[in-house]
């Protein structure tokens, strides 16, 4: 029978077919050449950023500010340009680049991680333990100035964090119940800055808290841009090194384990990971949504399923889309500013459509 | 012998699902887990994969406890393909074989010529080479459970351990896929339930009956009525082929 089986298949013994594969060298060059188109649309954007507004900055008088304080030349340029470049639409931009590709970058760790395409940095609870800690330092006026609303919600994302990883721990600590733990958080943590602000918030603060829960950009400074971007770096860096466990992922935590990875030891990293930089981008920033969800999937659909693509793209993409989200948040109803988080959907949603139409026709 | 358990037990959730288990392979046998739902057999393929680790008894691979060696060093000798093993996203059947070269890869060096060669390899070896390029979604039952094989190939091991490889596959992609198995070069522990598949392609079969080793041997002498009837609680008839040597077994509807 053995013999009778091989018999009937004699094609599968045969020589396979030459294969044409890019080398290694050509998919280094590919990727190296991807990531250096990526910067330079990055930088691109940002120049272009700064001159939308209501005062008129043209590309020129941008290059002349930055070089300025970059030290590299010494041009004159008026003083209300340079503190409009400078002091108000570069801290923004920079602040809207490291939170959209920080926030990109969790949720592709967290949707890979969980098996989860509706993961997203919120999943965790990070964002509503942020929000009850900001309504509780800017409603409450607890710990008074000396937290503000950003210390506030940083410690209020970490309870929440904590509260949901002990409730899954409780419940079986698997990816399913982590994520049942997660929206278990959240809803708590909603529900109670819903409480405070209904109970003890007059109309002006609620609107500062909504604005701020929203995802506001209003008044970054440059040590805000200090911290967002090395936040998003650090995370940046590293996720990269664990590309391959990520991979290896994809069929669930047995398969990772046979392929000798500590499925454990890098679940617990990774989360932490994510909630520490999904903390204090949105103690910064706010909750700004939509981006760690949808970000991650637009670079899937354009660069495949390799996290050695994946994570580096979802951060260039995430830096690159959110600059134009804030500009158009900036100008589309000046000079009343739009939340940032409803930018991010009225732009990117037209965008996914348009990526997963795409799929639609190839597959 | 390099895969070795000697007499594993484990408790898992009060119960005792491995109970005093011993199985010492010949190397480049294909050995059979039989045993009724429940008896222990996932268990034990756990155990042997050094990822759970035994309440009594030991694992030993190449003469060491598998508990005391690095996860990416045992993953370069034991593969494994499990049950359940799905995925959603999109990813090449090529790149679910280069996920076998992970135990072999650094942490930031890409994939080398030697990943390439393994790759492909393990594709030919599967029948898959035409398909290296096709998205998951769009595999047959029988070309998932190839790649998945084909994936563990490419960790190059020298044991394989199989979980029912054969659940939903039509009949002839089991005869193909465990005709596949029992000619690889590598040591093969299977989980299987049709006995006479069992009978048909492995050397060795260890019988499991709430998680204690009932049976061994080759499946011409284990598979008797007798035991079927102890450890299935069914009634069967046991046919010798002489011609060939092996063993069928027919069923027996109880008479009610």
């Amino acid at each position: 029978m053995r013999a009778d089986l091989a018999a009937r298949r004699p094609a599968r013994d045969a020589a396979p077919a030459p294969e044409h594969r890019p080398g290694r060298g050509r998919r280094i060059a590919l990727t190296a050449g991807l990531l250096v188109a990526g910067v330079l649309v990055f930088l691109a954007s940002v120049g272009t950023a700064m001159t939308l507004g209501p005062a008129d900055v043209s590309l020129v008088n941008v290059r002349d500010v930055v070089t300025n304080h970059l030290g590299l030349s010494q041009i004159p340029v008026r003083v209300s340009e340079d503190a409009i470049v400078w002091q108000e639409r570069l801290p923004r931009a920079l602040v809207a680049a490291s939170c959209g590709a920080g926030l990109g970058l969790c949720g592709a760790i967290l949707q890979s991680l969980l098996r989860n395409p509706l993961a997203d940095p919120f999943i965790l609870g990070v964002s509503s333990g942020a929000s009850t800690g900001a309504v509780l330092v800017g409603v409450l006026g607890l710990g008074g100035a000396a937290v503000g609303l950003s210390g506030g919600a940083f410690v209020g994302a970490l309870l929440a964090f904590g509260f949901v990883l002990l409730l899954a721990r409780y419940s079986g600590a698997g990816t399913g119940s982590i994520v049942l733990a997660g929206v278990a958080g959240t809803q708590l943590f909603s529900a109670l800055t819903s409480l405070v602000i209904f109970a003890f918030a007059d109309s002006d603060e609620t609107r500062g808290v909504m604005f701020w829960l929203l995802g506001s950009l209003e008044g970054m400074r440059w040590d805000d841009v200090r911290l967002t971007a090395a936040v998003a770096a650090l995370g940046t860096g590293i996720a990269l090194c664990f590309l391959r466990a990520l991979d290896a992922f994809a069929f669930g935590e047995d398969v990772a384990a046979s392929l000798g990875i500590h499925v454990t030891r890098t679940r617990v990293i990774l989360l932490v990971l994510t909630a520490l930089l999904t903390a204090a981008l949105v103690s910064v920033a706010g909750a700004i949504g939509f981006v760690g969800l949808v970000l991650p999937h637009a670079a899937r659909l354009m660069f495949g399923q390799r996290h050695s693509r994946i994570i580096p793209a979802t951060a260039v993409l995430g830096a690159i889309f959110m600059v134009w989200v804030d500009a158009a948040s900036r100008v589309a109803f000046a000079p009343t500013p739009l939340p940032v988080g409803v930018g991010t959907a009225l732009v990117g949603v037209p965008v996914f459509v348009l990526l997963l139409v795409r799929r639609g026709r190839r597959a | 012998m390099s895969l070795h358990a000697d007499r594993v037990s484990w408790r898992r959730g009060g119960a005792l699902v491995v109970d005093g288990v011993t199985l010492a392979p010949q190397p480049g046998q294909t050995v059979g887990l039989l045993g009724p739902n429940g008896s222990g057999k996932s268990s034990l393929l756990r155990l042997l994969q050094g990822v759970s680790r035994p309440d009594a008894g030991a694992v030993l691979l190449d003469d060491e406890p598998i508990q005391a060696q690095g996860r990416r060093s045992v993953a370069r000798r034991v593969a494994a393909v499990t049950q359940h093993a799905e995925t959603d996203t999109d990813i090449t059947v090529h790149d679910v074989v280069r996920l076998g070269r992970t135990p072999h890869r650094s942490l930031f060096g890409g994939g080398s010529a030697a990943d390439e060669t393994a790759i492909r390899a393990a594709l030919d070896r599967v029948g898959l080479t035409d398909k290296a390029d096709r998205p998951w979604r769009t595999l047959s039952g029988g070309e998932r459970q190839r790649a998945h094989i084909a994936r563990a190939l490419a960790q190059e091991p020298r044991e394989l351990l199989l979980d029912e490889p054969t659940n939903h596959l039509d009949i002839r992609h089991q005869l193909d896929l465990l005709h596949l198995v029992s000619t690889l070069e590598v040591t093969s522990i299977v989980a299987i339930h049709d006995l006479n598949l069992a009978a048909m392609f492995c050397d060795a079969v260890l019988v499991l009956d709430r998680g204690r080793a009932v049976a061994a041997g080759a499946p011409a002498q284990v598979l008797t009525p007798q035991l079927i009837r102890d450890v299935y609680e069914v009634d069967a008839e046991v046919t010798h082929d002489p011609a060939c040597g092996r063993v069928s077994v027919s069923y027996v509807l109880p008479a009610r």
